[in-house]
């Protein structure tokens, strides 16, 4: 990274944290209260080396012990607001930026809740997650403490800077010139070091990358027995990542040097001007051992400055990464002056020229789709994979929004609904089972949390998910990641009765019954079928016998429905069909098929 | 997969049973999971098992650390000299001056010039040398545990979840580099400085001294008091922040459900509550520090005023040089400051440690299916197997429940059989003992006569590739991952391998064909299409033995009859054991087996099943039906 763009992009960036006001806002009376502390702290010290200066000029020239006891109490007592100032300091930032640091997370927390499906397609989820982590800590840690010491540490240069002029003009002025090339080093070197930690970063994060496939695909690559070729991939990443940190190292090691080196070279430089300006009676001894003592008040403001620099520029690029997720629009969203309208149980569902396409995607995955689906009645959309169906599932509960034509649900416009209602209304069950680390039955009432225990059992009934009830502490047992992991089979069952709970006037099942064995299937298809009897349906089908479940199917092709009608006159008329689903191309081409399909069919 | 699953608790855990620790909120619902609140014994296990690790990575650099600490041996005198020449400046080299001469303030100042230069020098090459060790271990260390997590067997990473490994393997070893990155150089000459300014005080005015050493019990009360709510407060934060990370992980994660089933006010509240909570646990850790840094400024207040007071009085008694109380004032100055840094420093201290107790548990799991150390090699010499598979009284099960009691299965080389039968009867187990997923408890599963457990990983894994229902597929091209079946093999056999399946037409399809990033936008594959890819990986590795766990089960019709079409040329010569609930797929076996409660009750050719009477007939009855 050059120096020049970096410089120019810090410029405009640092704006960024004005985005933080609103959330500092409610608690700027605490964070006046650190500020104050942080500032009356650093004032405090300089007493303690001025009546140093005093007791050695004083009483001791002076052999004035009572002289003593007043300046030792100043002493003390400054002493002790120092410690009780700094007390305050942190109890006042604890509060406050711990509190920023909350509201800003639930905020971002809830707009990305909020967020459409088409925006968290775009976004992987450790992206998200990195910044509701770390970049909000790091503005936690800018609000409490770098901004405070930006400015504490610029007005404590500014005194000490005059005290020393006071003292002895010509020392003070060799001491602030000689600080002056240490604050450029120590910015320059500040800057590249940031750039350095950020390479480091980067590299941790492929690390992380190939950590993550060698965990999950632990299978595969145990299967195939390449550990040695994921090894090497993964080595060439950590040396890399070693060599980045030693760089930085060096780079730090610098810093640390200069910062070492500089305050003994200027305490010697004291040490030889003051004792000739002592010498030539310009100075008092005590004159010379409070400049020394003053001198390393000022050591840490200077030294302070290109991290604190950097605190800031780091907190205002996690303000931009925030803000980008703050702002991305909610295009999913209530029209103003939505109402809830009447809708019936089962519901019509009419997609009325429906088009889609993924933004910035060339062509669109459905184009002028038509599908009236009668109240009551089950409709299977059948097609091949990648034809949209998925996609056409998601339009119905506004997971994603039509870019032309409609769906309407007993003649509204979904978009006329309120999300809340529309979303009662349609229960969805998807082709990969989501389940969360939570109870059985938390993850069953997603959508209705006042569900009661019978329309549970008869959920679960349905979805032939019984086997919950076998669970070491049944309906209470943790399942997902973090608890008890389940079978394909048995989390496609209860992403199911989810769907059903609650009998909803539509639903939308993209294809349930995918990791079922026959008999399993068989069975959930037997209770289903009276759930499909008194709701409207929509059933992405791979298999004839899920099309079996619907009245009529529709057939997608092109982004569009080419045929709709029943699985035997589909079967019978429309070659397409009969390619996708017919029980021919099931059994495939091998002899004996024919004998068996006869038996099949006997 | 079973339904008891092999994460699951021993069955027969009733609901009335231990109690489980987790019970925090009715929400969450119930696990057994390993928890940080451990019994005094088992941390102080802990504590020896990671200081054993810690010994482990530091022993090759043994050298270097006894020349290190040389190196800030005197670098530590080098910077404590500066204050203690002050002082001889003000008591010798000014009254020296004041009579003419100046060469003690010559001398002093390049003294002072001197001991700098040396301190610089001297800290620059402990910097880098300790840089270079740190880094050292941390790969080592990164090295170590990826290897090892690798060759732990699968029922390890099924009981500890993919979550767990990926965060040893990435935010643990970060939190001890960022020990080595924030301060473990500046805590290590913070702990040395102490003791050495302690030393000096004493050695420069003894009575002076003391005065300034009062403070040393209260500062060792205070900072025992401090490590020890401290340790339980960081513990609690990096429990809350774990449960925020997980509660906002699997909302990203199932964004379509949480939106479809309008989760997003349940949601906000649990979040806001593990928010809160991770608010309440960092205030308390912080607070902490709010007393623990303000009391220790307090002491050294106290004692600076202490020891100007005594010692001006020292002075004007004429038994103490001025110079001298200077040098104590800045001494004093440097004593308590480090142990400021200390409390900033301890957090990371905390984290590194408690990283490198859970890094030590993870190394110490051993491979329950270990590579043998004196592998036989196969029967054909050439490296090649034939692909006969025994199972010779295998005997299998998870946690208590038994899976296969007792299993005798005999394939002949070149064999396709099918495995049929519900959910829970052990196919896949006996597809995933076929791979030497697992080892059995007892019997031997037997490769061209040969113990799986006594051939080498190599030769296993050239010979028997198993394709599951999930298809990972790793970042990279497609062709990349197609070609992880054969590292070697050239862009027309990866072509050809596609082809051979049916997944040539999609991914010539798509944006870069088979230079398209598969993690890439555009590059979304459906669950079909990767089944594709992985089976075009197999074919390319072009085994003897190949087991297929429910592979085709995403494919749409035309796609698995192409498949199949696939399978029936490319496993003519080979030894093959598949696993469908399609019987589709079982029609072209030589042989079906169906199993029921880990045994095999059926076996005969999938015509013969057919026409009898038993179960197979029933399931395809069953299974005809649902095509009508």
């Amino acid at each position: 990274m050059t120096d020049d763009p970096t410089l120019e992009t810090t410029r405009g960036r640092l704006s960024a944290l004005a985005r933080l006001w609103p959330f500092a806002r409610p608690y700027r009376g605490l964070i006046a209260l650190t500020f104050t502390g942080a500032l009356l702290a650093t004032l405090t010290q300089l007493v303690i080396p001025l009546v140093i200066q005093a007791v050695v000029d004083g009483p001791i020239a002076d052999g004035d012990r009572a002289g003593l006891v007043p300046l030792l109490a100043l002493a003390l007592g400054f002493g002790l607001a120092e410690a009780a100032l700094f007390f305050l300091r942190r109890w006042a930032m604890n509060i406050s930026s711990l509190q920023i640091e909350r509201d800003l997370r639930d905020t971002l927390y809830q707009r990305l809740q909020r967020l459409p499906i088409a925006f968290h397609e775009g976004w992987p989820s450790g992206q998200l997650l990195s910044r509701a982590t770390t970049d909000v800590s790091t503005i936690r840690r800018f609000v409490g403490f770098g901004a405070v010491f930006l400015v504490v540490n610029l007005i404590t240069c500014a005194i000490v800077g005059v005290l020393l002029v006071l003292t002895y003009w010509p020392l003070g002025v060799a001491v602030l010139i000689t600080s002056i090339p240490l604050t450029a080093f120590g910015l320059r070197w500040e800057k590249r070091y940031n750039a350095q930690s950020r390479l480091v970063q980067d590299e941790q994060g492929e690390l992380a990358t190939d950590v993550e496939e060698a965990v999950q695909g632990i299978r595969v690559v145990k299967s195939l027995g390449r550990s040695r070729l994921v090894f090497g991939r993964y080595d060439r990443k950590a040396l890399r990542l070693h060599d980045l940190q030693l760089v930085k190292v060096r780079t730090l090691a610098q810093i640390w040097c200069l910062f070492e080196f500089h305050p003994q070279i200027t305490l010697a430089v004291i040490l030889v001007g003051g004792s000739l300006a002592v010498g030539s009676g310009a100075l008092t001894v005590g004159g010379l051992v409070g400049f020394v003592a003053l001198f390393t008040v000022l050591l840490w403001p200077i030294l302070s400055l290109g991290f604190l620099l950097a605190q800031a520029q780091e907190a205002a690029s996690a303000c931009d990464r925030i803000g980008e997720l703050l702002d991305a629009p909610l295009t999913v969203t209530d029209s103003p002056g939505v109402r809830p309208q009447q809708v019936g149980t089962p519901a019509r569902l009419r997609f009325e020229s429906v088009g889609f396409r993924f933004p910035g995607a060339g062509a669109a995955i459905l184009d002028g789709v038509d599908l009236d689906v009668a109240p009551g009645e089950t409709v299977a959309l059948v097609g091949a994979t990648g034809s949209g169906k998925t996609t056409m599932t998601a339009l119905v509960s506004r997971l994603l929004d039509v870019t032309s034509g409609r769906v309407t649900l007993d003649g509204h416009d979904v978009r006329d609904l309120p999300l809340t209602q529309l979303r009662g209304v349609v229960a969805t069950a998807f082709e990969d089972a989501t389940l969360f680390s939570m109870s059985v039955r938390e993850n069953l009432t997603l959508g209705r949390p006042d569900a009661g225990d019978d329309q549970v059992a008869e959920a679960l009934r349905v979805a032939q998910a019984e086997f919950v009830h076998d669970l070491p502490w049944g309906l209470d047992t943790r399942i997902g990641e973090q608890g008890l992991s389940l079978s394909g089979g048995q989390r496609q069952r209860l992403a199911l009765a989810r769907a059903v709970l609650g009998r909803p006037s539509v639903l939308v099942l993209d294809d349930p019954l995918s990791a079922l064995d026959v008999h399993t299937e068989a069975l959930v298809e037997r209770a289903l079928r009276d759930v499909l009897a008194e709701t409207t349906a929509l059933v992405v089908a791979h298999r004839a016998s899920t099309v079996l479940l619907a009245d009529r199917v529709a057939l997608l092709e092109g982004g569009r429905i080419t045929a709709v009608g029943r699985h035997t006159d589909l079967l019978a008329e429309v070659p397409a069909y009969r390619e996708l689903l017919s029980s021919e191309s099931e059994l495939g081409g091998s002899a004996n098929l024919g004998d068996l399909s006869e038996v099949g069919s006997r | 997969m079973s339904t008891a699953s092999p994460a699951g608790p021993p069955s027969g855990t009733s609901p009335s049973g231990p109690t489980p620790p987790d019970t925090s909120a009715g929400w969450r619902g119930v696990a057994t999971e390993d928890d940080d609140d451990l019994s005094a014994t088992a941390s102080s296990f802990l504590r020896g098992r990671s200081r054993q690790l810690l010994g482990e990575l530091l022993r090759p650099h043994r050298r270097a650390l006894w020349v290190l600490l040389g190196v800030i041996l005197v670098q530590n005198l080098a910077w404590l000299a500066g204050p203690f020449l002050i002082g001889v400046g003000i008591d010798v080299a000014v009254p020296a001056l004041l009579d003419g001469d100046p060469w003690p303030l010559v001398w002093t100042t390049a003294a002072m010039v001197g001991a700098a230069l040396a301190d610089t020098v001297l800290r620059y090459r402990f910097l880098i040398g300790s840089g270079r060790v740190g880094q050292a271990v941390l790969l080592t260390l990164r090295r170590r545990v990826f290897t090892h997590v690798q060759h732990l067997p699968l029922s390890f990473h099924e009981r500890y979840t993919s979550g767990k490994t990926i965060s040893r393997l990435t935010s643990d070893i970060e939190a001890l580099a960022e020990l080595l990155d924030e301060g473990l150089d500046g805590l290590l000459t913070a702990l040395f400085s102490v003791l050495t300014i302690g030393v000096v005080l004493l050695v420069l005015d003894p009575p002076l001294g003391l005065v300034a050493l009062l403070g040393f019990p209260l500062l060792f009360l205070l900072s025992r008091w401090f490590q020890r709510n401290s340790t339980v407060a960081y513990r609690r934060t990096r429990q809350t922040i774990a449960a925020l990370i997980v509660q906002f992980t699997e909302t990203m994660g199932g964004m379509r459900a949480v939106q479809a089933f309008r989760r997003e006010p349940r949601n906000d509240e649990l979040h806001a509550q593990l928010n809160e909570d991770n608010r309440r646990a960092h205030h308390r850790a912080f607070w902490l520090i709010a007393v623990f840094v303000p009391l220790v400024t307090l002491i050294g207040n106290v004692i600076t005023v202490a020891v100007l007071g005594y010692g001006a009085l020292r002075v004007m008694d004429g038994d103490l040089a001025v110079g001298v109380l200077v040098s104590f004032l800045l001494y004093l100055r440097r004593f308590f400051d480090p142990l400021q840094d200390i409390a900033m420093f301890y957090n990371s201290y905390q984290s590194a440690s408690a990283a490198l107790e859970k890094l030590s548990g993870v190394l110490e799991e051993r491979s329950v299916v270990a590579e043998p150390v004196d592998p036989t090699p196969l029967p054909s010499g050439s490296g090649a197997a034939a692909g006969e598979v025994v199972f010779d009284r295998v005997r299998f099960g998870y946690g208590a429940a038994t899976v296969l009691p007792e299993l005798h299965l005999t394939i002949p080389a070149g064999q396709t059989v099918a495995l049929v039968g519900a959910t829970g009867a052990g196919k896949s187990t006996l597809a995933r003992l076929a791979a030497r997923f697992y080892d059995p408890l007892s019997g031997q599963v037997r490769l061209d006569g040969v113990p799986l457990d006594q051939l080498a990983d190599a030769d296993l894994r050239r010979a028997v590739v198993m394709v599951t229902q999930e298809s990972f597929l790793f970042s990279g091209s497609i062709a990349d991952n197609i070609s992880f079946g054969r590292p070697d093999a050239t862009r027309p056999e990866v072509e050809a391998a596609a082809r051979a399946i049916g997944a040539h037409t999609f991914i010539a399809a798509l944006p870069e064909g088979y230079d398209t990033d598969v993690r890439k936008r555009g590059g979304r594959l459906s669950a079909g299409q990767r089944q594709l890819v992985s089976f075009a990986r197999a074919f390319l590795a072009d085994p003897a033995v190949l087991v297929l766990d429910e592979a085709t089960s995403s494919l749409d019709v035309p796609s698995e009859r192409l498949v199949q079409r696939a399978l029936q040329t490319l496993l003519a010569d080979r030894t093959a054991l598949i696993i469908a609930h399609r019987l589709s797929t079982v029609e072209f076996a030589d042989r079906a087996l169906v199993m029921d409660a880990g045994r095999i009750v059926e076996d005969g050719s999938p015509a013969d099943l057919v026409a009898g009477a038993g179960r197979f007939a029933d399931l395809h009855r069953a299974w005809a039906d649902s095509l009508v």
